[in-house]
């Protein structure tokens, strides 16, 4: 693939614990610069909780956390966003009694030297963040408010939020579910403007043919560990895939011996 | 939007939008959905203020009465204004009556021992921030309810003062009429209309719009609007939500402060104790009134302005007006729970 082999981030031993549930026990993820790396695993699997961590909401137990060669401690979500991560979270992470221009800049306002936002600038940027994503309506503008979206809408709007930054890697965490088909391809088209720019995706899923249509590498964690990962190139098919998911929820291992050999 | 037409159908830089027959709301619309809560308190102080002109319109021609009621208003108006940062943020702040009497305190005990008023101004409200700091602090990283904190912390810093105060009032009248107390409280008369404007209402003005750029444009009051809406979403997004919780009673802390230092100036140097207790339902109405909602996340600063302006009428005008004492309560009641359900039309909670 286009990626080259040296990883962006690396997430080593990850353990998190929410009181007694041990939701990641131990997770090593590399991530490539420029792949797109798809992230399966059944509901429960701990695919949140690990973007989450990488986002920096989720302090881990134990672990290391490495972006661009360097360990990061304290990691905090404001961290994450300066170290160029920018996270479409499962639950949009919106305001929804304020308008799709503040959800947009929520935590980067664009202020001058007074602090004061520079109003006219946000809704420009803003208008043009929404034509690029194809996100434009005549029943909403930048000033709408986002609880009065509709829920695909509101996943244009934390889209579009991900995409201000230009940031290096772009977590989206199931950016398709609710979504039409036309919404859908869109989602797709942004994904591969994303990595023909040579930035990283990191892509959440459950309908695997979309996340095989657009990824270059998978990585499949089983109740909180890593179940296994493997190049597009090595699986014969996403029905390959598929079938080796299902043999990891029936038997709770799948058999990685019918993968070809990395390239 | 939401078309689904198979994206093959038609080409991708076909936007869906240019075949939608939907249209936007109104500029009108639009903009009292966005005002409706500052216009219906301005409403209710419009109709307040008719109903008890209708009542005496001779009193309410004469500028003596507006002179009196221009004189009383600021106090409350420094604490709303304040208010609102704290509700919208999702806290509660019970603790500002006694932070009012502290920094009275403070203020004239500096006074008293020769300290020219600008300057004990500052230094006052520098106490109130402080203080406020504290109390942010105790509430934010104690992870105890606002509301139950800041209770406690009224009575425990009350207590202080008393203790120390030993039930003794200050007073300063050498400092009256220096150039800080003419700054602060002088009055002049509005282009031979024979009405007395005090310099602290102008002041509550200047505060106020202050307080509406902050709230508004400035990045501190949209990151309280985003934590008070989903604190879950704003630390998401890098927030520090800790931060601005801490924020906002620093902020009404320094408006409690203010409001210290000029009711002192405003009973020509005298401090008791006990001086910001009467503020604390006043200026908890004025919030409710003036249409910030309780559940946190948006309010209205004009609004907040407003509904202190409405709740400092109705007692005074009430009894311009020819009733008696008696019927204040009942009227003031009255008003609030009338509010509350015009507030109701301007939209319930979105999410
Ligand atoms: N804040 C939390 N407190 C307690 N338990 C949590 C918390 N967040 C996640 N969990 C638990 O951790 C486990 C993993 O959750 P996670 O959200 O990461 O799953 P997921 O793989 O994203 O699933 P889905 O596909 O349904 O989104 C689940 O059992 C969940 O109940
Ligand atoms: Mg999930």
């Amino acid at each position: 693939m286009a990626a080259n082999d040296e990883p962006i981030i690396e997430l080593r031993n990850i353990v998190k614990r929410f009181g007694n549930v041990e939701a990641l026990s131990g997770v090593t993820m590399n991530v490539r610069k420029g792949e797109v790396l798809g992230l399966l695993g059944d509901n429960g699997a701990g695919k949140s909780t690990l973007v989450k961590t990488l986002a920096g909401v989720h302090d881990p137990d134990e672990g290391e956390i490495i972006v661009k060669g360097k360990p990061r401690k304290p990691w905090t979500p404001l961290a994450a966003r300066d170290a160029g991560i920018e996270t479409v979270f499962q639950d949009r992470a919106l305001a929804p009694q304020h308008s799709i221009v503040t959800n947009i800049f929520m935590g980067r306002e664009i202020t001058n030297w007074l602090g004061l936002t520079q109003v006219r600038q946000q809704i420009d940027e803003a208008n043009r963040l929404m034509r690029e994503i194809g996100f434009t309506s005549k029943v909403f503008n930048p000033e709408s408010t986002v609880g009065h979206l509709s829920g695909g809408e509101r996943q244009g709007v934390a889209i579009a939020r991900a995409l201000y930054n230009q940031a290096d890697v772009i977590v989206l965490d199931e950016p398709t579910t609710a979504l039409s088909l036309t919404e859908t391809q869109k989602v797709f088209r942004f994904v591969e403007a994303v990595k023909a720019s040579g930035r990283t995706v990191i892509f959440i899923g459950h309908n695997i043919y979309h996340v095989w249509e657009i990824a270059d590498r998978f990585f499949v964690i089983d109740r909180g560990r890593e179940a296994f990962e493997g190049e597009k190139a090595q699986f014969k098919g996403a029905d390959h895939l598929i079938e080796m998911m299902h043999q990891l929820a029936e038997t709770g291992r799948a058999d990685t011996a019918t993968l070809k050999q990395p390239a | 939007m939401s078309d689904a037409t198979p994206a093959a159908a038609k080409p991708p830089e076909a936007d869906a939008s240019a075949v939608d027959a939907r249209r936007e709301q109104s500029t009108w619309f639009r903009f009292y959905r966005r005002n409706g809560r500052a216009l219906n308190a301005f409403i209710t102080l419009v109709l307040v203020w008719g109903f008890f002109a209708v009542n005496n319109p001779v009193l309410f021609l004469n500028p003596i009465f507006y002179g009196a009621f221009l004189f009383s208003v600021p106090a409350t108006v420094f604490l709303t204004t304040a208010l609102v940062f704290v509700i919208v943020s999702g806290e509660l702040d019970l603790a500002f009556p006694s932070v009012v009497g502290a920094a009275g305190g403070v203020f004239m005990y500096m006074v008293m021992n020769g300290f020219p008023v600008l300057g004990a101004f500052g230094l006052t409200l520098l106490f109130g921030a402080v203080i406020g700091l504290g109390i942010g602090l105790i509430v934010v990283y104690g992870r105890i309810s606002s509301l139950v904190a800041t209770l406690g912390l009224n009575f425990f810093i009350l207590g202080i003062v008393n203790l120390l105060a030993q039930g003794r009032t200050i007073t300063a009248p050498a400092a009256v009429d220096t150039f800080g107390y003419r700054l602060f409280v002088g009055k002049w008369e509005l282009f031979g209309t024979g009405l007395q404007v005090p310099m602290h209402f102008v002041w509550c003005l200047v505060w106020t719009v202050f307080c509406w750029v902050l709230f508004k444009y400035h990045r501190f009051g949209v990151r309280v609007q985003l934590v008070g809406d989903n604190s879950d979403s704003a630390r998401q997004m890098g927030i520090n939500v800790e931060r601005i919780r801490v924020g906002v009673f620093v902020f009404s802390g320094i408006a409690a402060a203010i409001t210290g230092a000029v009711l002192v100036q405003m009973a020509n140097m005298v401090w008791f104790p006990t001086s910001g207790k009467a503020y604390l339902l006043i200026a908890l109405a004025a919030l409710f009134v003036g249409g910030t909602p309780t559940w946190g996340g948006v309010g209205t600063i004009f609004g907040a302005f407003f509904g202190a302006l409405t709740v400092t009428l109705i007692p005074s005008g009430a009894v311009a007006a020819g009733f008696a004492g008696f019927w204040t309560d009942f009227l003031f009641g009255l008003v609030i729970i009338l509010t509350m359900i015009a507030h109701r039309f301007s939209g319930a909670r979105v999410r």
